[in-house]
């Protein structure tokens, strides 16, 4: 039971990562890693928001799209769901917790439209997950999203000083690190 | 109730989605009631951004009434301790255009750090009074000496004294003010492709 939880958190820590295997929440990767302190309040942010928002658009799902046969509503219900559990968690967090809505603030109305999040709601449904797995892969993905932000960033620090030739400057060194992350990645696949 | 609904689809997926909006607008309702917070946080996030030396050449007592000030709709080049890098992130916070430091206000210098003459001193603790951070340590007719980490090096423990005992000696770079310096870029580099080769 439990090296179940276990496989399925490596699974989707590395194995199926979210950002560089199933491609999802690229637009943070790209735009938030510029420094690695930001990427870490990015990944902060994201970790508490995904598992959230995966649990709860499990409930959703399981205690009122399904008994009322209204399942084709999912993608517009978790959207609503997951825009409420980003406003609620930013308005008890500035209340609760002024230093920690100073490292998260900025990132948490972002991640309402971080992609990454919708997938995990809707991947839960499509592979049938119950409300434990559902807490682990939202976990898992959010741990997975934090790992290459944070090692993205690592790397894109190194890059601004290094001697990239004119063309592949900025943006372009970028896309092309991520490439190779991605590539790396792939060699997780027969892990699990 | 239930079959009412399972029997007219689209009734239910109104009702269900109307619903699920009420009951969330309820529950921000609710949050943003109970966890009203005080203050403008503007104005914190402005305040973070200016050195903190609290010199005064704004023409504001102090860093957060300037902060207040320019989340009024301020100018945001009046701060000199700051410099050029403090107006760029105001105006990126403020998604305003940078604009050049305000002269009227005094030039851009490297940070310093105050320090007296300590044999000159006569302790008459004028400076002391003038130090808008407490960083100048000492009592009347005795010798006072500066909390160097303390020290914004705002220059305003300069002007009283009587003996003219105060340096401004530049502050010295620690491990943490250490950079990486940016790489030359190198004469052949431009050899490297095809097109810049043609182009040069």
């Amino acid at each position: 039971m439990l090296a179940d939880y276990a496989l399925l958190l490596a699974g989707t820590v590395l194995v199926n990562n979210f950002v560089l295997v199933q491609f999802l929440g690229l637009c943070p990767f790209m735009g938030v890693s510029n420094k690695l302190e930001t990427a870490m309040g990015m990944s902060a942010a994201t970790t508490f928001v995904l598992t959230l928002a995966s649990v709860c658009s499990y409930l959703t799902y399981t205690w009122l799209l399904v008994p009322l046969d209204l399942t084709y509503l999912r993608t517009i219900s978790f959207i609503l769901v997951i825009a409420v559990v980003v406003q609620f968690t930013e308005m008890v967090v500035r209340k609760s917790s002024p230093l920690l809505h100073r490292v998260l603030g900025v990132y948490l109305p972002l991640i309402t439209t971080n992609c990454a999040v919708l997938g995990v709601a809707l991947l839960n449904i499509n592979q049938a997950h119950n409300f434990t797995q559902s807490l682990f892969y939202g976990f898992g993905a959010a741990v997975g999203f934090s790992l290459v932000l944070v090692l993205f960033a690592a790397m894109r620090e190194r890059l601004t000083v290094a001697d990239v030739p004119e063309p592949f400057q900025g943006a372009a060194i970028g896309m092309i690190t991520a490439g190779l992350a991605s590539l790396a990645f792939m060699g997780f696949a027969g892990l699990v | 109730m239930l079959t009412l609904l399972q029997s007219h689809p689209l009734l239910a997926a109104l009702i269900a989605l109307l619903g699920l909006g009420l009951a969330f607008g309820a529950v921000l309702g609710y949050a943003s009631v109970r966890f009203r917070t005080e203050g403008n946080p503007l104005v914190d996030q402005i305040n973070q951004l200016l050195p903190q030396t609290q010199c005064g050449q704004c023409g504001h007592p102090g860093c957060k009434p300037y902060a207040t000030a320019i989340a009024e709709g301020g100018a945001i080049n009046k701060c000199p301790p700051g410099g050029q890098e403090t107006i760029d992130a105001l105006a990126d916070l403020l998604d305003v255009e940078p604009q050049t430091l305000d002269a009227e206000h005094g030039e851009e210098k490297e940070p310093n750090v105050a320090y007296i003459r300590e044999d000159e001193c006569i302790g008459c603790t004028k400076c002391i009074q003038a130090c808008p951070v407490d960083a100048i340590l000492g009592a009347a007719k005795l010798m006072h000496t500066v909390i160097a980490d303390e020290c914004t090096g705002c220059d305003l423990c300069v002007e009283p004294c009587p003996v003219d005992c105060i340096d401004m000696l530049p502050r010295k770079g620690g491990i943490e003010h250490w950079r990486w310096e940016l790489p030359v870029p190198s004469e052949n580099r431009k050899d490297l492709i095809a097109t810049d080769r043609a182009a040069a």
